[in-house]
């Protein structure tokens, strides 16, 4: 583990700056002054090893937690951190890049408005359903599961294999700007775009790395916990 | 002949274990070592390596991400990163491949021969970002919405041949998405609407 329970949480939030974004998912308020990680997450009732287990996974990509790690620790977190996440990028970042690129639309020519307008709304489409998918399929199985109910004819395996990539339109996005859209048209609003379509990419590949590091793995693990009963 | 592998790292018992195992293959064979960056153009330059094994944790913290410009009178020789510490992906990318210190003989032989592979593959299309007539031509038959297979009977070429036109359409353009493709080819007025 990187980080331990005895640090200052403001330690870990300045030795890894994306971590700040965790702390409106864990519903943790700014300003706990000198408080290390476990003082902070027992005033907010968080487990403390879930706490840790996801700012691992944002400060090293290759970490892997092993299935002791997710056996011993409290996931009652994890649905609602993911459903926070989603909420975060569907009510705040996608509006806000939205905004800024109905401002850059509107300097470009009519035909090239309409076709970047049209490119962002499928993106926008494609995370909203990819979302709703996990919140209205995936996480009511996990909730069964948690249950001791088995749901018939569903399986991680099978979110594993239909987990599509919000990436790739992103990344696509990133290139217009910088490549293709021509240059006098808004520098300084597509600059600060491009520093947003960084961030949310960056946070998306994080959120990717949970799903699959964490969430999948404790999933697995409920499912052989049901099936040997 | 035997491909000729330059390997370059600081621990005498790394270099000395990495030599043994090679020798008992037929195809590679360890022409060359270093175990510093310090001169490494001009020593290229005498060796003449096919492939290089280069531990990352030599490079100068500084050139992480520009390390391949002390390469450049090789541009076709691959590099693969000799890893025994952790090292982040983003300069990892930077190597054409990745030997760990717990491969075996046959997982080594196989991640050589496959930086190799693809390196001839890459010397075939050399370094040119611009698109070509062909590129064009299927990306603005796919931005109208076209399947690879209706492209293909409309320019009398195999699926195949489209798949790679596309292939290198993504690696040029950075775009991978038909929706991305499509704003690309307006922008720079490939099609109307």
């Amino acid at each position: 583990m990187f980080f331990t329970s005895k640090m200052k949480l403001s330690d870990v939030l300045i030795s890894n700056h994306s971590l700040v974004l965790t702390l409106q998912r864990f519903k943790i308020e700014l300003g706990f002054g000198e408080k290390t990680v476990a003082e902070v997450c027992r005033l907010n009732s968080i487990d403390p090893q879930f706490f840790l287990l996801i700012c691992n996974v944002y400060s090293d990509s290759h970490y892997l937690p092993t299935e002791e790690e997710i056996a011993h620790t409290d996931m009652s977190g994890l649905l609602p951190y993911l459903i926070a996440s989603h909420n975060y990028y569907l009510c705040e970042r996608i509006p806000h890049i939205e905004q800024h690129l109905n401002r850059i639309a509107d300097a470009c020519k009519p035909n090239h408005k309409g076709i970047l307008l049209r490119f962002f709304g499928e993106y926008k489409n494609e995370v909203q359903n990819h979302f709703l998918y996990e919140e209205k399929t995936v996480f009511p199985y996990i909730v069964s599961l948690c249950d001791n109910r088995k749901s018939e004819g569903y399986s991680i395996n099978q979110f594993e294999e239909n987990h599509s990539n919000i990436e790739d339109k992103l990344e696509d996005l990133t290139n217009i700007l910088i490549k293709y859209l021509p240059g006098d048209i808004m520098p300084k609003e597509r600059i600060s775009l491009l520093f947003d379509l960084f961030q949310l990419s960056s946070d998306l590949n994080t959120h990717a790395l949970i799903e699959d590091k964490i969430l999948i793995p404790y999933v697995e693990s409920l499912e052989n916990k049901t099936a040997a009963q | 002949m035997k491909t000729k592998v330059f390997l370059i790292e600081k621990s005498p018992i790394v270099t000395a274990g990495f030599c043994q195992m090679l020798q008992e293959n037929a195809q590679f064979d360890v022409d060359a070592t270093a175990d510093t960056m310090d001169r490494i153009a001009e020593r290229l330059i005498v060796v003449k390596p096919d492939i290089i094994v280069l531990n990352p944790q030599l490079i100068d913290n500084s050139k992480l991400f520009t390390f391949r410009s002390l390469f450049q009178d090789l541009p076709n020789v691959p590099i693969i990163a000799l890893v025994y510490n952790y090292f982040d992906s983003q300069v990892l990318k930077h190597f054409d491949g990745m030997v760990e210190i717990d491969d075996n003989l046959p997982k080594i032989v196989s991640k050589l021969t496959e930086a190799l592979e693809s390196a001839s593959g890459h010397s075939e299309s050399p370094d040119i970002y611009d698109l070509s007539d062909r590129e064009r031509a299927v990306l603005i038959k796919l931005a109208k919405g076209m399947t690879n297979k209706a492209i293909a009977t409309d320019m009398h070429l195999s699926v195949h041949t489209i798949i790679t036109h596309r292939k290198n359409i993504v690696k040029k353009t950075g775009i991978k998405s038909i929706a991305g493709l499509t704003v690309y080819a307006m922008l720079n007025n490939l099609i109307e609407e």
